[in-house]
């Protein structure tokens, strides 16, 4: 390709599918009229097929949510609605109790990570020096490796390091917890990689021209970084600390490993409460964590409102 | 201090760099080394290694009861990949042809079930599949299409299923990033050219999505190959994954060196297949 990328694209969004069908300017020749109703009838095609893909994507959730609300104990039979699974939801205790779990360690290890993912993402996208090669492999790699790979490494690691699965006494909201050193440091391992593959995209995006400027202007490195750095990065190191959110509420294979007995996070109690047998509490509860998953994609997209990144370097 | 940083820029990035290093150092690359040094150690009697060498471990995964899962998880991996792949690259196809304003709401439809807990988007199949009071069973059944309930759930078929939907967006998203930045004048000087539908495809689109392809393949066969939820929920204990071999040796048959061994066995092919991936494509920011 010869055409620059700000060319290809503005092409590709004044002109979509129909630019296939350019015979359709000349509609004289019958040859030409039948490519024109071919491409049409592809494009009526392609958009049905847009339309069930989306529906297999969204039917089973929707089935979920539905079911969440009925009145018996059965998740295919419809017995009228009723908010009963949500009452019972809020009462169990241990669900609550791993709510605050789930919170408090997605906050930590957000808070932890989100630091440490930027510095990294700096040095990595500013700097060049010896071993560069061999750190990008190391950020890298958390996030490829399977998750129930790192999940058994941190188990051993645990076992035998002496640190163990001893819990962090804590009072969040005026609630008691008890999250083992072991599952915040687990997570903050994993979301170190995510943080910094965001923020990188964002630093990579940046006008460098506006911190050459505010040097000219005589001002230091500390002031470059606080007043000017720091600022455009911003959208960057949300969206990072955003996913990492995500992530750690989300995971469940590395807190099953590495949380020792006893301790529960929101997805742990669910695998739990799945193997005991499917209620529709268990779909309330699913649905609670949906709209918070909803919630967060939606203040993601805010916050990305003023970058210009493509939607990719948010979700990956 | 300050001035013998900035002569050497390369301290200031190890400086940035020290915290994070540190944090992989210590709870990762040393987790990992110790699970390589594990592989090749006997097992203790509860859990935990006794320091003798031996290979012994890997010959054990040739025994056919490991061997047979090793291989389905290899396959059902492939297939997974291959489906995301034949549903995905059309719906990408379709998302990168609509109007930009369009097209913003597509996406944000398809980040929300990849933002979504991937254990509850297992558990909706799982309220689905299951072979007696599954919603699909149940309704087919008194409906009266069929007298006895289909074999939906507890096998391959469930899994991969499970599995499909749970990395479709996956696939989807870096297709879509390749789409995206198709040049449409080539598609269309191949048309004023007289190249028919299928060459066109084979010829401009399939060689231009090839990074996308590429990258969504192996966003799909990774967490694949590693499945652990999936197959404990839609599996239904019957049919099982590498990924729930492993985590038996930990959790039941205590035979940490083994466990070991077969997610070293694991890690290296998931490592030749992004080695494969780093060959193949050398736009690797594409995805990331």
């Amino acid at each position: 390709m010869t055409t620059s990328a700000g060319q290809s694209k503005s092409v590709g969004e004044t002109q979509p599918l129909d630019a296939v069908s350019a015979p359709a300017m000349l509609p004289e020749s019958s040859a030409s009229r039948r490519a024109h109703w071919l491409a049409r009838i592809a494009s009526f095609s392609l958009s049905g097929y847009g339309f069930l893909g989306y529906l297999f994507l969204y039917l089973p959730i929707l089935i979920l949510v539905f079911f969440s609300f009925n009145a018996s104990r059965s998740t295919a039979q419809w017995a009228g609605f009723s908010t009963e699974w949500y009452v019972e939801m809020v009462n169990d205790d241990q669900i609550i109790l791993s709510l605050w779990n789930s919170l408090f360690l997605a906050v930590v290890s957000t808070a932890i990570a989100t630091v440490l993912g930027t510095l990294a993402a700096m040095a990595m996208e500013r700097y060049f020096f010896t071993g560069k090669l061999m750190m990008d492999a190391l950020l890298y790699l958390p996030i490829i490796i399977p998750d129930i790979a790192m999940a058994i490494m941190l188990l051993i690691f645990f076992n035998i390091s002496g640190i163990g699965f001893e819990p962090w006494k804590v009072h969040f909201f005026g609630v008691e917890l008890a999250v083992p050193y072991s599952v915040i440091i687990g997570h903050v391992a994993f979301n170190i990689s995510f943080v910094a593959v965001v923020v990188r995209a964002r630093l990579s995006q940046m006008d460098r021209t506006l911190e050459e400027a505010a040097h000219d202007l005589y001002a230091d490195n500390w002031q470059t970084f606080r007043r000017v750095t720091l600022p455009m990065l911003m959208p960057g190191i949300i969206g990072g600390a955003l996913l990492a959110f995500t992530l750690s509420l989300d995971d469940f294979v590395i807190t099953f490993f590495t949380s020792g007995a006893g301790f529960n996070t929101l997805p742990v109690r669910v695998f739990a409460m799945i193997k005991k047998g499917v209620t529709p509490k268990i779909n309330a509860v699913s649905t609670v964590m949906l709209a918070a998953s909803l919630l967060l994609v939606i203040i993601s997209l805010f916050m990305r409102r003023g970058g210009e990144e493509t939607s990719i370097d948010i979700g990956i | 201090m300050e001035r013998t940083l900035r002569r050497f820029p390369a301290l200031q990035a190890w400086l940035l760099l020290l915290p994070a290093t540190a944090w992989l150092v210590i709870f990762f690359v040393a987790p990992l080394v110790i699970v390589l040094i594990y592989a090749f150690l006997e097992r203790g009697t509860y859990g935990g290694v006794i320091w003798i060498f031996t290979v012994e471990n890997f010959q054990r995964v040739f025994d056919p009861l490991y061997l047979d899962t090793f291989l389905r998880s290899v396959y059902i991996a492939i297939i997974t990949t291959f489906f995301c792949l034949l549903i995905g690259f059309p719906l990408a196809f379709y998302i990168a042809t609509r109007p930009q304003r369009k097209r913003n709401a597509l996406l944000l439809a398809l980040m929300i079930p990849f933002w979504t807990n991937f254990l509850i988007r297992t558990y909706a199949w799982l309220t689905l599949l299951r072979t007696n009071t599954g919603l699909i069973n149940v309704s087919l059944m008194s409906l009266g299409l069929i007298n006895k309930p289909l074999p939906l759930f507890g096998n391959d078929f469930a899994i991969i299923l499970g599995l499909v939907y749970g990395w479709l967006p996956d696939m989807v998203l870096p297709l879509y990033a390749a789409l995206e930045r198709l040049d449409w004048s080539l598609i269309e000087a191949a048309g004023d050219l007289y190249a028919s539908a299928p060459k066109v495809f084979l010829r401009i689109i399939w060689p231009l999505a090839l990074p996308g392809v590429v990258a969504g393949s192996m966003l799909v066969f990774i967490p694949s190959l590693g499945a652990f939820v999936t197959p404990a929920i839609l599996g239904a204990g019957k049919s099982l994954m590498i990924g729930n071999v492993i985590s038996n040796q930990f959790l039941a048959a205590h035979d940490w060196p083994f466990g070991a061994a077969l997610s070293t066995l694991m890690m290296a092919l998931m490592l030749f297949g992004t080695l494969v991936y780093f060959r193949s494509t050398s736009q690797k920011g594409a995805i990331l």
